[in-house]
Order: structure tokens, then sequence, then C-alpha cells
């Protein structure tokens, strides 16, 4: 590659270095702070299992930012595996076998902004990081998924693909997803570009082997793609000057609830979250708990919040991962319980409506919540707890997990405010619960 | 007093998606395969018990919907 690119300093910005206050990045602006993506080269299908991007992305820990966290690289070497890009078979010997990479910005997670943050703002570094990601499993077409109400990052992703006029090895298209909270799960995205409806399949074949029109797929977050666009360009070392040991980088969050200033940050791995919340002009009152993780995440009480650093091991005793990089504060005025209740319903709606576990013990599990909040619990924490432990990995897609994990988390850390709505019915907050973001109805929609 | 049972390396599995909450495999396990309040299978993830083995596959082709499976996994 002729065009040299100095590596950035180890700071922050990254993702969001030279981000436009309004509107996207354009082509030449992004080239200027970026710099050309580099063509990591080599006949694509012969090299391809050991393409040194690769290699480059497993020396740099990538995870993905899908909310799953697996690492990036062992799922590009799948595909690049199951296309056959490592076999010294002629690609004429396995024709229709060749791999299809899939941008996945669903974003169904209601609270969570920054993956379509990052298509209206930034387009070209994700459509750098899927072109670099096709090159190196030996794919020639990229699909970016993006939910039909977003309307701003599909135009936006639109306008740069126009931008970029076919100089990439990639076609790119664009799939108008249906809005639905399990739409963004893997099998359910590779089913709805297959022609099927968006719902999730039971595993396996998982997508790497058999995905979209039965081809190698490789299914990546658009901040994960982003990731692999700056990877591509500083390398693995420069990527871990930023973040922990087990969690290189930087991550993108979306901080609402209680806080001065809601939005998008990017935050290094392991930085306390005390400090992010001093960074978007602080609480607005007295903290009484943090949602982490998103509506699949954990509760976690605010008496812990000095000790909160935002990466997974630092969360994990207690009980919480990052996830989709979704951080919501709850002040003292709000009513945890009511909030819970009032998003599990709505979680409870969002089943696919395919496995009976779910459809039967999320609707249960809200009832008893909504109970618990009325003051007329059922059964008590006894039923919760139970129906909790029933619901768990008895779903073909994780949503029922999420949701148990979720209310778990509930149970533990608002226990006292649950025992005083069973004492005394419901409180003043209960009305007025609004902190957790909920989609507008949007029932009878297409699925 | 201990008496291990021998156990096969094939496994349980539910398709979700495909249960329908018929019951049969919990008439005919009901060693390995309790119900929900709502009918459908609890499957532990425990290998199935030698003895058991045979039982099992009927349960298996006993499924009107073909949602009870039997997995070998190779010990971790």
């Amino acid at each position: 590659m002729s065009v040299a690119v100095s590596a950035p300093s180890a700071t922050l910005p990254r993702l969001l270095d030279g981000v436009p206050a309004e509107g996207a990045m354009t082509l030449d602006v992004h080239l200027a702070v970026h710099g050309v993506a580099p063509w990591v080269g080599g006949s694509r299908r012969a090299s391809a299992a050991r393409s040194p991007m690769i290699d480059e992305v497993a020396r740099a820990g990538l995870c993905g930012r899908g909310g799953g966290g697996f690492p990036t690289a062992i799922k590009m070497r799948a595909v690049a595996d199951a296309g056959g890009a490592g076999s010294r078979a002629p690609s004429w010997w396995a024709p229709g076998r060749r791999p299809i990479v899939v941008v996945n910005a669903a974003e169904g997670e209601p609270a969570s902004l920054k993956d379509r943050t990052l298509l209206e703002a930034l387009p070209h570094l994700v459509l750098d990081g899927a072109a670099l990601s096709a090159e190196a499993v030996g794919a020639d077409e990229a699909i970016v998924c993006v939910c039909s109400l977003s309307v701003d990052a599909q135009e936006s992703v639109e306008r740069a693909i126009v931008e970029r006029g076919g100089q990439d090895r990639v076609r790119f298209s664009i799939a108008d997803l249906p809005a639905r909270y399990v739409a963004g799960q893997e099998s359910a995205l590779v089913r709805f570009l297959s022609g099927g409806p968006a719902l999730p399949i039971f595993t396996p074949p998982m997508p790497f082997e058999r995905g979209v029109r039965q081809r190698p797929t490789l299914v990546n977050n658009p901040e994960t793609l982003a990731h692999v666009a700056l990877i591509a360009r500083y390398g693995a070392g420069w990527f871990r000057q930023l973040g922990t040991a087990s969690q290189p980088g930087s991550a993108l969050v979306t901080l609402g609830g209680a806080v001065a200033g809601p939005g998008v940050y990017e935050i290094e791995h392991g930085a306390s979250l005390a400090s992010l919340i001093d960074a978007a002009g602080g609480a607005t009152e007295e903290l009484r708990a943090v949602l982490i993780g998103g509506y699949a995440g954990a509760w976690v009480d605010a008496r812990h919040l000095p000790a909160l650093a935002l990466a997974d091991e630092q969360l994990a005793p207690y009980g919480a991962r990052l996830g989709t990089g979704v951080v919501v504060l709850l002040g003292e005025s709000g009513c945890g319980p009511a909030e819970t209740a009032r998003v599990t319903r709505w979680l409870a709606r969002e089943s696919a409506g395919q496995c009976g576990p779910c459809v039967h013990g999320l609707g249960a599990i809200a009832t008893c919540l909504e109970g618990a909040v009325a003051g007329v619990p059922e059964g008590g924490s006894q039923r919760i707890a139970h129906l909790l432990s029933i619901v768990s990995r008895r779903g073909a897609c994780s949503h029922p997990d999420g949701t148990a994990r979720f209310v778990e988390s509930a149970v533990e850390v608002f226990a006292e405010e649950l025992a005083e709505h069973a004492r005394n019915g419901p409180c003043l907050a209960c009305a007025t619960a609004n902190m957790l973001p909920l989609p507008a109805s949007r029932r009878g929609g297409p699925r | 007093m201990s008496r291990h049972a021998a156990l096969t390396r094939e496994h349980l599995r539910v398709n979700p998606i495909a249960c329908e909450a018929h019951g049969m495999c919990a008439e005919l396990l009901p060693e390995q395969i309790a119900l929900d309040e709502w009918g459908y299978p609890l499957v532990g993830d425990e290998p199935v018990a030698f003895e058991l083995l045979e039982l099992a596959r009927q349960a298996v082709r006993a499924c009107p919907t073909r949602a009870l499976l039997l997995e070998r996994r190779e010990t971790r």
C-alpha cells in the first residue's frame, strides 16, 4: 500500500474521531482522517484462511460488539474455512459456497443508539470494515441490514455506497429489517435474508456453516466492523494500547436515564462508570441503580458505582456484562420494579412466538412482576424464581435467557422496593415509570 | 453406597420451535424428561444412562413433531 498512515496516538476518540456534529462524514473527510483502507491483497480464495487481516484481528483481541462478545477472528476464520478458502480446491469446485458478509445493524435494543449513530455519522468506517472482512473471508457481497424505522441510517448508508462509486471489491446492498427485538438475532437475520420471516431458527447449522442462501455467512455488528477498519490501518498493537488485557480497545456506549447529557460515548474498556457519567455532565439526581447491557443485561445497585468499571471482567462480580454497551441510570425518584415490569411485558410481547417456554414463560414472568408492583404478588418471590429457572436455555434463541437475567437482577437489586410494594401497593413513582425507553407500539407490523 | 450408572455419550435435546407439548416423551422416559406447567419437556443436560438408551430412542421416534433429538457429544 503506497498511502502511509501514521498511527494516531493511543487516546480517545478512535471511532468517533472527527465525527461531524450533524449528518454523515463524507468520503473525502473520512479519507483525510483515516487514510485509505489498506488491502491486504493476495488472491482472494487461495489465501483467505491464512489472511493476514484475520491474524491481525486475532492479535488485536477484538470481540463482537452486538452483545454476544464472541471473538471476531474465530468467526472470520470459520466463515473463511467453510467457504473453502483454505483448501486448494479451485472456486469452480464448490460453486455457491462463496461467503457473504452481513452487517447487522438491527439494533433491536430500544435503549441502544450506537449502531444507528455509527451508520448515520460514520458510514464509511463501517463499510470499510465490511469490505476488509469480505476480502478476508473471500466474500464478494456484503448486505447492510438496517431496521426499517432507522430511516436516517438507511439513507446515510445508501449515500455512502453511491459515494464510494463501486471502488470496493465487494458488492454492497441494503436490507430493510422489520422492527422486531429478535430480528437482529443471527439466525433470524439469515432466515430473513434468505427469503423467510425474521425469526430465529433452531441451530445447527450455524450461519458460518450455512447462512444466507446456504452460503457461509459472516454476521457482524457495525461497531465491530468499524474497529476492523481501524485495526487494518493501525494494527493490533495500536488497538491494544487502550482497554484491558482481556477486553482490548475502545467501545461505544449509549448512556441514558438520569444523566445531564445522554447519548453515545466512546470509552476505553475498563474505564470507570463514574468518569463516563462525569463526562456526560453528571447525574441529574441521586442514583438508585444502573442497568448495564440493555434489556438482556443486569441491574446493579448504585452503591457499587464507585467500583464499577466498564469491562466484562470487572462487571462480572456484579452479574453484569457490557453487552451492547447500554448504560441506563435510574435515579432515586424512579421505581425499579415498575420499570422492570414495563420492559418485561414488552419483552414478552416481542417473543417470536415460536417456542412454548418463551411464549408462556415470559408472559407469566411479566404478570408476576406486575402483580408484585401492584402489591398483589402471585405466589410471591418463589413463583418468579421458579419461572426464571424454567425459561432459561429453553428457546431456540437466547431471548428468554436474556429476559430471565434482566428480571433476576431486578429481583435482587430491588428487593427492598418489592417488599415495600407487597406491603403498601404501588408507589408514587410507579405511575410515571418511563426511564427505560420502549419503542412505540408496533403490533401488527411486518414480522 | 453408590452405584454409577453407565453413561452413554448421547444427550437429549429438544427443538423448541418444533415442540408442541404433546408430552409423549415424558410418558416414555419419565426418568429423564419432566414436563413444565405448560406441558413442554424439561430435559436435563446429563448424558443418557446406558440402560435408558433404548427408551430414549423410542421417545425420539414417538414424538409427533420430531422435536426430540438424541445427539452424540464428545466429552470435553
